[in-house]
């Protein structure tokens, strides 16, 4: 694929801005516009603007972990973040809340990953047929 | 009690690692948890008379359903003997495929397996029951399938799990029916409900239900014909599966519901006609069997028949015959099969026309045989000499209606005389046979279960005292004590003689096998079986899934989008217009300027997709379209969904990019007579669409549930995002649910497309 400077270099600056603002939205979700959804898909977003730059390789190189990992971490977070409602005699998945965090942001971290996850296996196997 | 039920199941992942770390030892090692069950329960056993014991661990309270444990006299008898033979089994299992690299695996099932039959022999709660019943059958289906790279392996897997399976459905119906009758799934609340259940209008469907389970699963005519083919599991697994266990729980499940559901004549003639039918054909097709394991198999299946025959007739004396066979079959059968497998090992071959003679290179497995033959043929003074004694009596002191009992009993016990004989002479005394030269006696792990189920089963009968384990058992099921007489010597009487005349019997007729055979050998009448039934069935259903799966799934995308969108249209078209009529309304406020100039945006936009003659152009008219809907979210006040829109807008467009990419030129390839049908389609779905929202927007069956979430998101979930607080607090479990199949959807792409990368598949 070709590569266009332009593209680089609007990718250096853009990319760490996507995934701060993506780590926002998931972390303000709460209460404001955001979540585990939208944050995870600009995330995801953000990793594909880079693979689109400089190629596969290097974004995979740049996330450090295979997606279909993620994936597997993200079910594993949001499944076992209701565990703890199990053990307190909750019903599984209820909300446990201590001073301003609770489980459901781990939840919400969880779907954040799996969407990360998700996402980019499916459009860096696209990218690299 | 819990413990007792669970340990297996926690045991059994644990089982390959075990193996792992000490091959050698994990059998012996394994072992104690059935052994140490038996004898916990053992300890138990003074309980016994002071009545049942009960333990409710709360499950699912709200339908009634819980962990409900029953410790009675059947259940303990039971439970006693499925852990003692487990255990044997297990370090039978040892010897028998020792080396063999998934030796592990199977030590893992048998415990997951035993741990279900003893969940459903203890079971209380019908549900309960119900689950343990389908986990023996998943299990056995490992089981069977353990040599799981013959394809008559595999076959016989699945035979026995959709068999076994089908019946597990029509159980569970025939629970519900009467957890619904009763009001209460617990058995011991059903049980006093007896007269109220047998006078229902819907007693025959629940009987025929429930029998239709256990007689799947007890291989009754005409499902018998799973229990043979399933001697592809290696032997230790026939001999837990077959003499103990699995095929034993719906005798079990009879006997456990007899109080509940029998004493009707329906019931008499059903069970008693079908076990009867069983039992002579089962003892027949033994005879003529020419492999030791089939041999056994379908004596099994005779034996089965007996135990049906006795809990159908159901007077004191046919039940505490049926608890008499039981005990004993469970004792000479586990040890015939294990010595069988043994001489499978020892020898090389299970042909009968091979074997003769092994005695002297197999002493130890020769004398367990033998004297488990000799309880399965009654000789005295084994305990089966016993029990067919008070069968015999059982079957003589029957009820007006089914005067056959006596003969059908007298015939098939001369027919199991003859292939006792079979299992154990011909194959351990007389001439050497051409399998003879290599054989050799199996190792000590192997003996052990063997020997001892023997012994103890040819034994036993002079043991005094068996009183004590079998009466218990046998007061559950007639509802009120019987007193047991298991005596060697109860003078001269009748059964005695019959006893006697059946013995002669099997001894002529093993004499003239040859000739017998040669005689009735023109009649093969396994062509119209229901081993055939079965196949034309499994045939026909996939067949079935083949024509509607080339009709439903072409392989065009086309394809795929014209019958969603059909069914979608049509459904929804014809169930609203049935159901309420289109009763539309106008929107409550007018849009503004700018809502409308959003809308004529989208609508160019679609516009310039359809028409547009660049494929990149298509692209981007689209997701500007997207655009515009997003903008509309965030004009009506969705925030969340309109960033949701945004992003995934960007996405796909460059996921089109990407598979663009690689596809020809951009041309009309359709004829106008398609695209003016895809028109139609598109149509038929944007029509559809605007009516339901306008009718929705009429309509407010509810008050909707929006308010609830916007009243409590703060207080209960302390959030201040009511899309976010439904998504990971109030529907959380729903969104686990759609995270996961976000995970699923991209592996299978990512298998998708790494099949063409490998040129693998279609």
């Amino acid at each position: 694929m070709r590569t266009s400077i332009i593209l680089q270099t609007a990718t250096r600056f853009l990319q760490p801005l996507l995934l701060l603002f993506s780590f926002f939205l998931l972390l303000v979700g709460h209460n404001e516009p955001g979540g585990g959804f939208a944050g995870g898909l600009v995330a995801a977003a953000a990793l594909i603007l880079h693979a689109l730059a400089y190629g596969v390789d290097s974004a995979r190189r740049t996330l450090g972990v295979d997606p279909r990992t993620l994936i597997g971490a993200g079910l594993l977070v949001a499944a076992s973040s209701g565990l703890g409602a199990l053990a307190a005699g909750l019903p599984l998945l209820t909300g446990l809340w201590r001073g301003g965090l609770g489980t459901p942001l781990l939840f919400d971290a969880g779907v954040y990953l799996v969407v990360i996850g998700g996402t980019l296996l499916m459009v860096f196997s696209l990218m690299e047929e | 009690m819990l413990f007792l039920v669970a340990s297996g199941f926690l045991l059994a992942p644990l089982a390959p690692v075990l193996h792992r770390r000490w091959p050698r030892r994990a059998g012996w090692l394994l072992s104690l948890l059935p052994f140490s069950l038996s004898a916990w329960l053992f300890l138990h056993a003074r309980h016994l008379e002071e009545g049942a014991r009960r333990w409710v661990y709360p499950w699912i309270p709200s339908l009634d359903v819980a962990l409900s444990f029953r410790l009675d006299g059947l259940s303990f008898l039971f439970s006693l003997l499925i852990a003692i033979v487990g255990g044997f089994v297990v370090l039978y299992a040892s010897g028998y495929l020792e080396g063999h690299e998934h030796l592990g695996r199977i030590y893992a099932w048998l415990l997951t397996f035993m741990a279900s039959m003893l969940g459903l022999v203890l079971a209380d709660n019908l549900i309960a029951l119900f689950v343990f019943w389908e986990l023996t059958s998943l299990s056995s289906y490992l089981l069977i399938g353990f040599y799981h790279e013959r394809e008559a392996a595999r076959a016989a897997a699945l035979q026995a799990l959709l068999v076994t399976g089908l019946g597990g459905l029509a159980l569970l119906a025939g629970f519900v029916l009467m957890g619904r009758i009763g009001s209460s799934f617990e058995l011991s609340a059903l049980e006093p409900q007896a007269a109220a259940l047998t006078s229902h209008p819907l007693y025959a469907a629940v009987l025929l239900l429930v029998l239709a389970g256990a007689f799947t699963k007890s291989a009754q005519f005409p499902f018998h014909f799973w229990l043979p083919d399933a001697m592809e599991a290696p032997a230790p697994v026939s001999a837990y599966l077959h003499a103990a266990a699995m095929v034993k729980a719906g005798v079990y499940l009879v006997a456990r519901l007899t109080p509940t559901l029998g004493g009707t004549p329906l019931f008499l003639s059903l069970v008693a006609g079908t076990g009867a039918l069983t039992m002579i054909l089962g003892a027949w097709l033994a005879y003529r069997q020419a492999y030791l394991k089939r041999i056994l198999a379908y004596s099994t299946v005779s034996a089965l028949g007996a135990l049906m025959l006795l809990l159908g007739l159901g007077t004191p004396a046919a039940v505490k015959a049926a608890i008499a066979v039981f005990f004993a079959h469970v004792l000479y059968k586990g040890a015939l099969f294990l010595a069988a497998g043994n001489v499978e090992h020892g020898a090389g071959t299970g042909e009968l026309r091979l074997l003769g003679g092994l005695a002297r290179a197999m002493p130890l497995t020769a004398f367990a045989a033998l004297a488990a033959a000799a309880s399965m043929a009654g000789l005295p003074p084994s305990f089966g000499f016993i029990a067919k004694e008070s069968l015999l009596a059982g079957a003589l002191e029957v009820p007006p209606e089914a005067p056959w009992a006596a003969w059908i009993a007298v015939a098939a016990s001369a027919l199991l005389i003859a292939v006792s004989l079979l299992v154990s002479w011909r194959v351990f005394a007389g001439e050497a046979g051409k399998a003879a030269a290599g054989a050799h006696e199996a190792s000590p792990a192997m003996l052990v279960g063997p020997v001892a189920l023997g012994t103890s089963g040819f034994l036993l009968g002079l043991s005094p005292g068996l009183e004590r384990l079998l009466e218990p058992a046998a007061s559950v099921v007639t509802g009120a004590p019987v007193p047991m007489d298991l005596a060697l010597w109860h003078g001269w009487n009748l059964p005695l003689a019959l006893s006697g005349a059946s013995l002669a019997a099997g001894l002529l007729l093993y004499a003239g096998r040859k000739q017998a055979l040669a005689a009735l050998g023109a009649l093969d009448w396994g062509r119209f079986g229901p081993a055939v039934w079965y196949r034309a069935t499994l045939k026909a259903t996939l067949k079935l899934a083949d024509v509607q799966t080339r009709l439903l799934q072409s392989g065009y995308l086309r394809g795929y989008l014209t019958i969603v969108v059909a069914t979608v249209v049509g459904l929804l078209f014809f169930g609203g217009l049935r159901r309420a009529g289109w009763q539309l309304s106008a929107p409550a406020e007018d849009p503004g300027a700018v809502e409308t100039l959003v809308v004529l945006v989208v609508l160019a936009s679609v516009a310039a997709a359809v028409v547009s003659s660049s494929r990149l152009g298509a692209i981007a008219a689209l997701g500007a379209a997207g655009y515009g809907i997003a903008l509309i979210f965030l004009l009506a006040g969705a925030p969340d969904l309109a960033i949701t829109q945004f992003v995934v807008e960007s996405l796909v467009v460059v996921l089109f990019v990407f598979a663009f990419y690689r596809l020809p030129r951009f041309a009309r390839l359709s004829s106008p007579a398609s695209r003016l049908r895809d028109v139609a389609f598109a149509g038929a779905v944007g029509v559809l669409m605007s009516l339901l929202t306008l009718a929705a927007a009429g309509s407010s069956l509810h008050e909707p549930i929006s308010n609830y979430f916007g009243e409590w998101a703060y207080l209960k979930a302390h959030g201040r995002n009511v899309v976010n607080v439904i998504l990971v607090d109030f529907r959380a479990l729903d969104t686990l649910g759609e995270i996961t199949v976000i995970g699923i959807a991209a592996l299978g792409v990512y298998a998708l497309l790494g099949l063409r990368r490998t040129g693998g598949g279609a």
